[in-house]
């Protein structure tokens, strides 16, 4: 099957009183990887739920392909789900359980029976769901675990089985519900990589709903980041990094967390913190009190940057990342991070002066958008 | 005491060289706190099994002076035995009505009541309520029901045109009758049951069949829900049946065991407390221990390999 | 179509209900209207006459109709009183104290749970007999007093109160009594509620062991004076028999309604086991 383009128009969704999706636009590419990335309860599951035809929304369309699906069950979307808990079923061998969509598709309701279908079943397909199944397994290496049942396989092997289920009808886009949550770190780095590896492979239409930014960042072509039942910013991995839409998406995205400085834009644009003026000017309409928001890697040593109290200093092999409090407010907590090679030229008491690359800093408005800055000639005083 | 004391004095002796003295206390503690219920183990389950297996062999007639030993006799009468044969015979009719009905109707209702959301603590309610019930005072109000002149059953048969029918005197129909009512009695406990299994199966299996192609209902029962039951089905054929063999109630209230109704409890009874046959009855309770212990040993069985993970 | 879908199996299971109910209504509408409206079968729920009182008065004249319900409390209550207290120490000495014979004890305690009592009546029976405790209290009482149920269910749910508890109060000076009823079974309740429902309810609803060691009327629990009562009226008179049976029923039936999870919860358990 040809990887399918997935289109969602307007989509809403209330449980009671709980808004939890806010009309919703998302056209997902043929063959792209997507991830659906947010903190839990944003929405983010119930939108795949939605794709996926298991809820329906209270207004809105669902597209695959050319093909409106909104009203369509589940069973006749052609998509294939794996959940977080796998949902595999434990009383089926793996070579039953890789067997079922195949059965439940190409075999009539008669010959699905129990022991009756068996007789009436046509030999050929049944030769042929065999040998899909064993193709399926081949891919995931699993082929060895087939006549065992799902309560005597790791979590690493449901996993795989979970996604011989899914692969092994060629679905039209293949849907993930936190497919790695329930594995250990280092196997769950593991599948990152073998996930990829199989997205390439089958160039199939991914959509992977993760609350785990980083397993977003490495795997997906484009991350849509949803917050309070929206999407915050649908972008590639470094452009949500690079140039993220607001304070949610840069709170959200990067290891560790952005630094968040108060500044105030005055009335000419020009951007300041306790007050010391940095060389960033922005639009004068933007004038009040706005967030600036640093990377790590972006913090240096400055002689003229601002004061700041070193807390601890931690090394991580190559990298340090050192934590500090602005001397003017002791809650404002920035980390920077640097070489551990580095040394730190840290004066009396601890204290050190941090400057940044001004033209990789972000600003947010007090309404957390993204505002534009440029860099300001610096004027002597 | 006696017991308690011998196990008291003996056992620590036997380990005192390997224990420590909080070993020891533990111990002593131990035997104080089971001996009240290892008492009565003995008293009312082991001594009694031992005298009802020595009754068995025997001729003994509660208030006789003499008794003798009679070998297998007892057990040899037992199966030329019209009387005991017809409820052997009476007991099993009575659990092949009562065992499928009961468990499939039982099934059915379940799978109706679960998916029921602001309704379903009513119907919990409509369909266990027989359970409750004191079942000789309901059976009194059956007999009433299914009288054939009184009773609003046969006014309603008469009502549709048909000849009223003698539930309760027409001696084909009282074993069936029965039955009716042992149905009507099982089918909320057994509900209960299923509801408790059905709550165990997780949601994603019936969403994963549903996205693996199983639109039909009865595709997705017979996917996940029928297989994931199994245990439960499983257990509550068991203890239906359990309960079919030890019907005494209905009979007790209905006919007394009159027109050829009785069943294995209710000739148990009669023998052993009417007629005061104790040998005899002995070896007929012993045959009765014999089923129930074959039924409860599949449940046993079933218990060691209850889920699937 | 869609209405169709939607409310069917509402239809199905209220079609159902009747037949699962119509006893209890029978039985509540028989027994408050008068003996002459005997042959009106109509289900219409309001008597012509209304004669509940004569019914109900009468229920209780021609039998001892209350002196059977005090009987049956005073029966059921005494078993389950001395189950608790029998079945609570020796289940905790099963789950968290070494000792020896534990393990034999344990085998024939899940032995036991196969044997029903009726296979057990007839020695029990000749037992009392010979010790001339026939028609006594006792009688009716001695055979439940250990519940083998009980202990198998206690001892399942002790094993999963945390041994370092036990421990550090034991270093602070509890006794071992006070461990086992005080913290242990404290940590049980819904299962000490759960097993006080299935035991009441199992021997408030008993017909076979009080028929076979009670003759005497004045100790007859409820099933048994039923018995005696649809015996004296024999069809008489349907409207008293039908408010004996709704007096006799009506204890399990409210206090069902009142607290439905624990009931569920506590006959269910049979299951459980």
């Amino acid at each position: 099957m040809q990887p399918q383009s997935l289109e969602l128009q307007g989509i809403e969704k209330s449980f009671g009183a709980d808004n939890v999706l806010k009309s919703i636009d998302l056209a997902i590419r043929p063959g792209e990887f997507l991830s659906l990335v947010g903190m839990s309860g944003c929405g983010k599951s119930t939108l795949l739920r939605i794709i996926a035809g298991l809820e329906t929304p209270d207004r809105g369309t669902v597209s695959i392909g050319n093909r409106q699906v909104t009203d369509v069950d589940p069973s006749e979307r052609n998509l294939a789900m794996v959940f977080q808990s796998y949902a595999l079923y434990p009383h089926m061998t793996v070579r039953e359980n890789i067997a079922t969509p195949l059965r439940m598709r190409r075999l009539s309701f008669t010959a699905r029976l129990p022991l009756i279908g068996r007789m009436i079943a046509s030999a050929d397909t049944l030769r042929d769901i065999a040998t899909s199944v064993e193709e399926a397994a081949e891919t995931l290496q699993i082929g060895h675990l087939l006549d065992r049942k799902p309560a005597q396989l790791s979590g690493g092997q449901r996993q795989r089985v979970a996604l011989a289920r899914a692969l092994v009808r060629q679905p039209a886009a293949f849907l993930m519900d936190e497919p790695l949550s329930n594995l250990d770190a280092k196997l769950r780095a593991h599948m990152r990589e073998e996930l990829t590896g199989l997205h390439r492979r089958l160039g199939a239409t991914f959509i992977y709903v993760t609350h785990d930014q980083i397993e977003a960042m490495t795997m997906s072509d484009r991350i849509a980041l949803m917050s309070e039942g929206g999407i915050e910013q649908l972008g590639t991995p470094d452009e949500l990094y690079q140039r993220p839409a607001s304070l949610t998406v840069a709170r959200f995205i990067g290891t560790p967390t952005i630094n968040l400085l108060p500044v105030e834009i005055g009335m000419s644009g020009r951007i300041s913190a306790f007050g010391q003026e940095f060389g960033l000017e922005a639009a004068a309409q933007a004038a009040g009190p706005a967030t600036l928001g640093i990377r790590a890697e972006d913090l240096r040593p400055a002689a003229d940057g601002l004061a700041v109290r070193v807390l601890r200093s931690e090394t991580y092999g190559a990298d340090r990342f050192v934590t500090c409090a602005l001397v003017q407010d002791q809650s404002v907590r920035v980390v920077m991070r640097q070489h551990a090679g580095e040394s730190l030229p840290s004066e009396a008491d601890g204290l050190l002066r941090l400057g940044f690359a001004e033209q990789r800093a972000h600003l947010f408005g007090a309404d957390g958008r993204r505002c534009d800055v440029s860099a300001r000639a610096r004027v002597a005083a | 005491m006696t017991m308690a004391d011998v196990t008291l004095v003996k056992q620590p002796a036997k380990v005192r060289a390997k224990r420590s003295p909080a070993d020891r206390r533990m111990a002593r503690l131990g035997l104080f706190f089971a001996a009240p219920s290892a008492i009565l183990l003995l008293a009312f389950y082991i001594i009694p099994i031992v005298v009802l297996c020595v009754f068995s062999v025997t001729d003994y007639q509660l208030g006789a002076l003499s008794i003798h030993f009679v070998g297998f006799d007892n057990f040899i009468k037992a199966f030329s035995d019209t009387v005991f044969l017809r409820s052997l015979r009476n007991t099993v009719l009575y659990a092949v009505i009562v065992i499928p009905f009961g468990v499939l109707l039982a099934l059915g209702v379940a799978l109706l009541v679960y998916k029921r959301k602001k309704s379903r603590a009513f119907w919990e309610i409509a369909y266990f309520l027989p359970v409750t019930a004191t079942l000789v005072a309901m059976a009194t109000v059956w007999q009433f029901l299914l009288h054939p002149s009184l009773g609003p059953v046969n006014a309603a048969i008469k009502a549709f045109g048909f000849e009223p029918v003698a539930f309760l005197s027409n001696p084909v129909l009282l074993i069936p009758t029965m039955a009716l009512i042992g149905i009507w009695q099982v089918l909320g406990f057994n509900m209960v049951l299923f509801l408790a299994g059905l709550t165990a199966i997780p949601r994603d299996l019936h969403e994963a069949a549903r996205l693996d192609g199983a639109k039909n209902p009865i595709d997705r029962f017979l996917t996940v829900t029928w297989p994931m039951l199994g245990p439960t089905t499983l257990f509550v054929v068991v203890t239906t049946s359990i309960s079919a063999f030890k019907v005494f109630e209905t009979v007790a209230v209905l006919t007394k065991g009159r027109f050829g109704s009785e069943t294995l409890l209710f000739e148990l009874y009669l023998e052993g407390f009417e007629y005061s046959n104790t040998g005899y009855a002995a070896a007929l309770t012993l045959l009765f221990l014999v089923i129930v212990l074959i039924l409860s040993i599949g449940q046993m069985v079933h218990m060691d390999r209850k889920v699937h993970y | 179509m869609g209405h169709v879908r939607k409310y069917l199996p509402h239809l199905v299971l209220a079609l159902g209900a009747i037949p699962m109910l119509l006893p209890f209504y029978w039985m509540f509408l028989t027994s408050i209207r008068s003996p002459s409206e005997i042959f009106d079968v109509s289900l219409w729920p309001i008597p012509r006459q209304f004669d509940a009182v004569q019914n109900y008065s009468r229920a209780a004249s021609q039998v001892p109709m209350l002196r059977f319900m005090l009987n049956g409390v005073i029966v059921c209550g005494g078993i389950l009183i001395v189950q608790v207290l029998t079945a609570v120490p020796a289940a905790y000495a099963l789950a968290k104290l070494r000792f020896p014979a534990r393990r034999l004890m344990m085998t024939l305690i899940i032995a036991a749970l196969c044997v029903p009592m009726q296979a057990l009546a007839l020695p029990l029976f000749v037992g009392l007999a010979k010790a001339n405790l026939l028609n006594t209290y006792f009688a009716m009482m001695a055979p439940f007093f250990l519940s083998v149920f009980a202990i198998f269910l206690f001892h399942q749910s002790f094993r999963s109160y945390p041994e370092e508890v036990i421990e550090a109060a034991r270093m602070d000076g509890f006794s071992e009594m006070e461990i086992c009823w005080r913290l242990v079974l404290r940590g049980s309740l819904p299962s000490l509620a759960a097993f006080a429902v299935f035991s009441l309810v199992a021997h408030w609803n008993d017909l076979y062991w009080p028929m076979i060691v009670v003759t005497d009327t004045n100790l007859a629990p409820p099933p048994l004076g039923m018995l005696f009562f649809a015996d004296v009226e024999s069809g008489a008179n349907y409207g008293a028999l039908m408010a004996g049976a709704a007096i006799i029923t009506a204890p399990m039936v409210i206090c069902f309604l009142f607290a439905r999870r624990h009931f569920i919860a506590g006959i269910t358990m049979t299951g459980v086991k």
